[in-house]
């Protein structure tokens, strides 16, 4: 019986032994994933019995708190508590018990839970000298001022607004409307956690979308700023002063329909007028011939060196990815050139299209976390400011920059004008669902010879099909809310 | 150990090495290990030593010295490491059990309800029982062939206890399978000792059949299948087997009664066609099982897809997966983790808080300790002399292997999940027990087997004086 009995005992130890690669895998392999998945309500447990770091904004006496953890009485130790509220309830996110985590809660975790490397040294010391571990904190780039700002002058209507600074590329005002408050999912309490979340997710509005980051929209004319940049880079017009055809209507090639301008206007008597003039009363034919002439590569690779495309741009929170359309035919590209078609935009994307020119060509990447610090307060990081990409050059940053003055100056955009400030900017209408009223954009930038703040604002149908002037009329003051307050005038 | 390290001069043949003081110094330290983990739970939960250390650690420690003592005295050429790795599972067990209770009363005060009442004292008192029951069989069964006298009672028996909890009035169903019965106060699950006495029977009986079972039919394929007639023990197994499925949804002890069954038939005959034909068979009840029942497709989909319904159906799978994986490597350490959040935490799923709490290494450690024993019960077959010694072992042995593979792999997500306990360490008093006089059996035969040949002296020698001898009852105990 012994030949049939070792046979039985390699059979238990390859049993065992396929328990031992199993467990393996299981820890090892697929251990962070388990541990880590927002399912597993261990981690977030753990996470309550210590008190998470504080989102911040400001420095020294000018520091406020957005987001921080307060000591309560009952088996989770700790409450979150958003002393920024709505305001800034999509930078913050929130920290559920339930719904896991959203925004820099999510983005930042390691740092606010105070399991990042950068923290190790301090873990070690809290443990050896018997000190409660904290989180560390992490700093905003946002300015009160003008992020508060740009929620007021919204108010009521559903937009985004993106301000940044052109130079460094830090994110001075991230808005989102409707908003809602993070300290209702973030409670102990999970049959309310779990009602409130129900109410919001189930809003029409959608209260939880961040719009600024996630959301995009048809640009409509703003996109008219890269149609001029490709069309000055590429030289199929020499100059702002340049004449370009800009006739009543436009018939695209292989089709019936003509494009015209809104409201079926004249842009010039002549039928033809320097670029600068079409894009200062934005003339749709103008710039869908403009876009013909350029031809879709340059346009596209135009566009890219804006930062369409980029699938993975993280501020550090995750964003949407703009997009210039993929081998379109004429019509499409002549629709495309005004920012229709199948272009869709983030309002960050615009910012960043607005900074770029600001900062004479080259675009920063944009970030949200100025600092991060240790529970003591001392500094672990803090942000360096990045080229994303180089856009135009600087004497196309110049032209364009003059032509986007004159938008404000005598153009569509005088609602932007600040008292003796010089402003560049752009309107947009962007038409989007049939039936509804077009998207109103404004982009733009202050003051024009020394670039302090650039921004991008979009009011959901909030223009008027008539008139290309009511998307600046109502976005464009939204902005210059926003410029005024970084600016202090 | 102290006798043979050094012989006396002048023997040629060195004393028999019994080894009993490596096993003492084995079992003290498996009850070092049980209090260390106890007071590190208490450390972890009060931040002080729990006040109930000195008493858990004199309890576990008298409990495993007794059963050294009887081992040294009734059976003292047993395996020495067996004793050891099962007192420290067992120890081992009974703090997790503890720790599990720490965080029920934890739960039940977050929600308001009433605290539950401890399980660990009631471990610990089972535990004395299996204790007690295995220095009972080591003195009572001084020769384990004596057993084989009662191949067809354990028959009867073992189906008996296997049919029982579907006897209406008695029988309980918990977590969708009925192999509980409530005898006053207590639950006992039956299969666990139908589990030993099976093992019995098969021993007996294969033994006494072998021969005819390893008669040759036909050659079909370059295997010689075995004669029509023989097969009827077969087919009756499986069927007993697939009744128990169907009758109590039982998936686990139906596997196991099964692949015991193929395995010491194999064992005993030599003939790999009955092999085949056993996995055959259970390919068959698979599908069939599979096909027929709700309660199989369900857990087959639960392996498969264990994060489709992670909040209903999967929800106890993927709990335990998260808890390994929360623990990694080391893990959160013993009383760090929240293991209570896994469904029968001290239970079936009593593998996730050791993969939670003691991480990866302890997982390890507990399967390699099962390793130990399961390896050390098949060297004991190896050496046994006879027949129904070997077979027994194997059948011992091969159970406890297959019982850990079934559950830890089903926690672990390597096989679909069934409901059967990990020995030693999962709470329940049937399988504390069940298992102790499984080692006692382990190590009566492994006294045997281990004892040194009887009679040194030339066949000859032995023949003659064999044939001046009168006749007398020669027992060889």
């Amino acid at each position: 019986m012994n030949a049939p009995l070792r046979r039985v005992a390699v059979a238990c130890m390859v049993l065992f032994g396929l328990l031992l690669v199993n467990v393996n895998y299981l820890q090892v392999v697929k251990g962070s994933a388990y541990r880590d998945d927002p399912r597993n309500g261990r981690v977030l447990l753990r996470t309550y019995e210590q008190q998470r770091g504080a989102i911040a904004l400001g420095t020294g006496g000018g520091r406020q708190a957005l987001a921080r953890s307060v000591a309560t009485g009952d088996r989770l130790k700790y409450l979150r508590t958003y002393p920024g509220g709505p305001v800034y309830a999509h930078a913050t996110g929130f920290f559920s018990l339930v719904y896991s985590s959203t925004g820099i809660e999510r983005a930042e975790d390691r740092i606010l839970s105070g399991e990042g490397d950068e923290l190790f040294t301090r873990r070690l010391s809290d443990y050896v000298t018997g000190r409660e571990p904290k989180g560390g904190s992490v700093v905003l780039t946002l300015q009160q001022k003008a992020q508060q700002a740009g929620y007021d002058a919204l108010g009521g209507r559903k937009g985004a607004v993106v301000a940044l600074d052109p130079k460094t590329g830090a994110i001075l005002a991230l808005v989102s409307r409707p908003s809602f408050d993070p300290a209702t999912l973030s409670s102990h309490d999970p049959a309310a956690i779990r009602a409130a979340y129900k109410r919001l997710s189930g809003d029409p509005d959608e209260p939880l979308l961040d719009r600024a980051l996630n959301q995009t929209y048809p640009p409509g004319s703003t996109f008219k700023v890269v149609t001029s940049a490709a069309a000055l880079t590429s030289g199929t017009v020499d100059s702002p002063q340049t004449v370009v055809p800009a006739p009543k209507e436009l018939l695209l090639p292989q089709t019936t329909r003509p494009l015209r301008n809104f409201g079926g206007e004249t842009c010039d008597p002549s039928g033809k007028q320097p670029l600068i003039n079409a894009f200062a009363i934005s003339c749709n034919t103008a710039y869908a011939q403009l876009g013909l002439d350029v031809g879709q590569d340059a346009l596209r690779k135009q566009a890219e060196a804006f930062g369409f495309g980029q699938a993975d741009l993280e501020v550090p929170l995750s964003t949407a990815t703009s997009v210039f359309p993929a081998d379109v035919n004429k019509p499409q590209l002549g629709q495309s050139a005004i920012g229709q078609f199948d272009v869709r935009v983030t309002p960050l994307q615009m910012a960043m299209v607005a900074a770029g020119v600001a900062n004479g060509g080259d675009v920063m990447k944009p970030y949200l976390v100025r600092e991060v610090q240790a529970p003591d307060l001392s500094r672990l990081d803090v942000a360096k400011p990045e080229v994303l990409s180089s856009a135009v050059s600087g004497d196309v940053a110049k032209q364009l920059t003059e032509m986007m003055e004159a938008v404000v100056e005598r153009g569509t955009g005088g609602n932007a004008k600040i008292d003796g400030v010089r402003v560049a900017g752009k309107t947009g209408t962007a038409q989007n669902a049939t039936g509804k009223a077009p998207h109103a954009w404004f982009i733009g930038f202050a003051p024009a010879e020394d670039p302090q703040v650039a921004v991008a604002v979009i009011v959901e149908n909030g223009g008027s099909a008539g008139s290309e002037a009511t998307g600046g009329a109502v976005a464009a003051p939204v902005a210059r809310a926003v410029m005024q307050a970084v600016l202090g005038r | 150990m102290t006798a043979a390290a050094l012989p006396p001069a002048g023997t040629v043949t060195p004393g028999p090495r019994t080894r009993r003081g490596t096993e003492l110094l084995l079992v003290g330290f498996a009850v070092l290990i049980a209090v260390l983990a106890y007071a590190a739970v208490g450390l972890a939960q009060d931040d002080r030593i729990p006040s109930g250390t000195l008493g858990y650690g004199g309890g576990l420690a008298a409990l495993f010295l007794t059963a050294h003592l009887a081992v040294r005295r009734f059976a003292p050429y047993a395996d020495p490491l067996i004793l050891p790795c099962v007192a420290l599972l067992n120890g081992l067990g009974l703090v997790l059990i503890r720790r599990l209770d720490y965080d029920a009363i934890e739960r039940a005060k977050a929600r308001g309800r009433a605290l539950p009442g401890a399980d660990a004292p009631q471990q610990l008192f089972w535990t004395g029982l299996g204790v007690a029951l295995f220095v009972g069989l080591l003195v009572v069964v001084r020769d384990h062939t004596t057993l084989s006298r009662y191949t067809y009672t354990s028959a009867a028996l073992g189906l008996f206890f296997l049919l029982l909890p579907n006897v209406p009035g008695i029988g309980r169903t918990i977590n969708g399978a009925r192999l509980w019965i409530r005898v006053g106060p207590l639950q006992v699950q039956p299969s666990e000792v139908s589990k030993l006495l099976l093992i019995l029977f098969f021993a007996g009986y294969f033994v006494q059949k072998r021969d005819a079972l390893a008669l040759a039919g036909r050659r079909v394929l370059g295997v010689d299948l075995p004669r029509a007639r023989d097969l009827g023990p077969v087919l009756l197994a499986w069927g007993a087997s697939l009744l128990v499925l169907l009758g109590g949804n039982d998936l686990g002890s139906s596997l196991l009664f099964f692949a015991l069954f193929v395995v010491m038939l194999y064992v005993a005959t030599e003939r790999t066609s009955w092999l085949l034909l056993g996995v055959g068979l259970f390919v068959a009840g698979s599908l069939l099982a599979y096909r027929v029942i709700g309660h199989v497709q369900d857990r087959v989909d639960i392996w498969l897809h264990p994060f489709r319904d992670a909040s209903g159906k999967g929800y106890q799978l993927v709990q335990g997966l998260f808890g390994f994986g929360t623990g990694g490597i080391s893990g959160t350490g013993l009383g760090e983790g929240s293991p209570g959040t896994v469904p029968f935490a001290k239970t079936d799923f009593i593998l996730a808080t050791i993969g939670e709490e003691l991480g990866l290494v302890g997982v390890m450690a507990v399967l390699l300790l099962f390793a130990l024993i399961v390896e050390r019960g098949l060297r004991t077959a190896l050496g046994c002399r006879d027949p129904f010694g070997k077979l027994l072992a194997v059948g011992l042995s091969f159970a406890l292997c297959l019982q850990v593979f079934v559950i830890a792999g089903g926690v672990t997500g390597l096989v679909p999940l069934t409901g059967v306990t990990l020995p030693w360490l999962s709470y329940g008093g049937s399988s504390i027990v069940a298992n102790w006089v499984l080692v006692g059996l382990l190590l009566r035969i492994s006294d045997a087997a281990r004892r040194p040949a009887p009679s040194p002296i030339a066949p000859d020698t032995a023949r003659a004086v064999l044939e001046d001898a009168r006749t007398t009852i020669v027992r060889r105990s």
